[in-house]
């Protein structure tokens, strides 16, 4: 990745951070808020792979975190997986394909919901299960999926298209 | 990745072991003053579309909203002649007791205007951040409430911002009381819904009924009071049920804050506090 498309990752993910705690955490529609941090990060793993998605994601929580008083590191470990696991999708099986930010999106929303409900249980914080897994979760899925084309869109015309003819260090080249 | 996770786990365990003490509670206390301006600033751009959205929103209900508010506002004189002589009343036959009583709201606090820059993303945390800190009087355990009522509680404090549990976050409860009838109990997050409270406790020969006000207790005993002034509004009764086996009757309460559009907040500071 150039410096150039680094500083517009990190640019892009705290203007996204700063975003979702400021204005977007509080648009409640249907019992559910977006995430548009979330989907710019899954959006960053696609585009550019699994290690940069890892790392943006990390930076994107350790915002949140700072900015909202929370327990430091609960965002930034949720986000971190959030981009890794978008990457890899990106890099095997939804490579080019043309609804991989949507199926990402909401696969990760609700694997991201999951795991952090899981977090605050094991910090012992009181989660109620049907509120945090059924009330809030689906309509933020529903409102995510919906954000999904165009924030892609947006990130991509941001960071830029990461160089697909590079040759994986996991990849075996047979024949060119 | 596996560092970014590793780095994760450490921050996680020692911002949860230390607590407020801890070296990284001055790192997040520096990282949140670097980042208050820019929360700031995006909460002043986004303002006016929040506005234009309420003001939209308004045009829908003006008609009914307004034919409800002449209603209650006579309703509301009314009340306001007969509570002036109730206090007046009240005010002297304290002097001739020499009545000593827990802090009153909003006699005993100076409230510090505080805008509302940051919410935590998810439905974990019911919580808001606040532009205000400890440079401005604020400290933990602080109630925070409303024009309308409570809004919470005061549970982290840096120089520059605040982090405020609301009263719909399942950890918050409230000692309360029935405004009509007198009958205690405590305010709590209702299961399953986001923005309902419930008065749990309440003895079933107490006749609460729906319609009633429920305002913040402010009991004082054994050298020992509770983090909330009496007489804070926090909502009205909307249904109560009981059944034989329950202990306590279940009461519902609609809080008269709307906890998802809070731009602005008080928080109460105790005057015997401020400088």
């Amino acid at each position: 990745m150039s410096a150039g498309a680094v500083l517009r990752g990190s640019f892009l993910v705290f203007v996204a951070a700063m975003l979702q705690t400021v204005v977007v955490s509080s648009v409640v529609i249907g019992g559910g808020a977006p995430d548009v941090l979330l989907v710019v990060v899954v959006s960053l793993g696609l585009i550019r792979g699994s290690i940069p998605g890892a790392i943006f994601g990390f930076l994107g929580g350790l915002v949140v975190d700072l900015m909202t008083l929370d327990t430091m590191g609960i965002t930034s470990l949720v986000l971190t997986l959030v981009g890794f696991w978008a990457g890899r999708y990106g890099e095997t099986t939804g490579r080019d394909r043309r609804f991989a930010p949507v199926i990402a999106v909401g696969a990760i929303t609700i694997l991201a919901g999951l795991f952090g409900y899981v977090l605050h249980y094991m910090l012992g914080e009181e989660v109620v299960a049907r509120h945090a897994l059924v009330t809030a979760l689906i309509p933020a899925c529903v409102l995510n999926l919906a954000l999904a084309l165009p924030l892609h869109a947006l990130t991509r015309r941001v960071v830029g298209e990461d160089d697909r003819t590079a040759v994986s260090p996991d990849v075996e080249v047979l024949a060119r | 990745m596996g560092v970014l996770v590793l780095v994760s786990l450490v921050l996680i365990t020692l911002s949860f072991r230390a607590g407020e003490d801890g070296p990284l509670s001055s790192v997040q206390s520096t990282g949140a003053s670097v980042l208050r301006p820019f929360a700031v600033g995006f909460e002043r751009v986004a303002q006016p579309f929040r506005d234009g959205y309420a003001w939209a929103d308004s045009l829908l209900s003006a008609r009914s909203e307004a034919e409800r508010l002449r209603v209650e506002n006579r309703e509301l004189l009314q009340r306001a002649i007969q509570s002036e002589f109730a206090l007046q009343e009240n005010e002297y036959l304290r002097r001739l007791l020499t009545y000593l009583d827990s802090p009153r709201f909003p006699d005993d606090f100076d409230p510090v205007a505080a805008e509302v820059i940051g919410r935590p993303a998810g439905a974990f945390t019911q919580a808001i951040v606040l532009a205000a800190g400890s440079s401005n009087g604020v400290r933990v355990n602080d109630p925070v409430v409303t024009a309308d009522g409570l809004v919470g509680l005061v549970i982290r404090v840096t120089p520059d911002t605040a982090r405020v549990q609301l009263l719909t976050d399942e950890e918050a409860a409230v000692s309360a009381v029935d405004l009509r009838t007198s009958a205690p109990g405590i305010v709590r997050h209702a299961r399953g819904t986001r923005e309902t409270l419930v008065l749990d406790r309440v003895p079933k020969q107490d006749r609460v009924k729906a319609g009633d006000d429920v305002v913040t207790a402010g009991w004082r005993a054994s050298g020992l009071s509770s983090l909330y002034p009496k007489g804070i509004p926090i909502g009205k009764v909307t249904s109560v049920g009981q059944t034989d086996t329950d202990l306590y009757q279940q009461v519902q309460v609609d809080p008269f804050v709307d906890f998802g559009s809070l731009d602005a907040v008080l928080v109460l500071v105790p005057t015997e506090r401020r400088p």
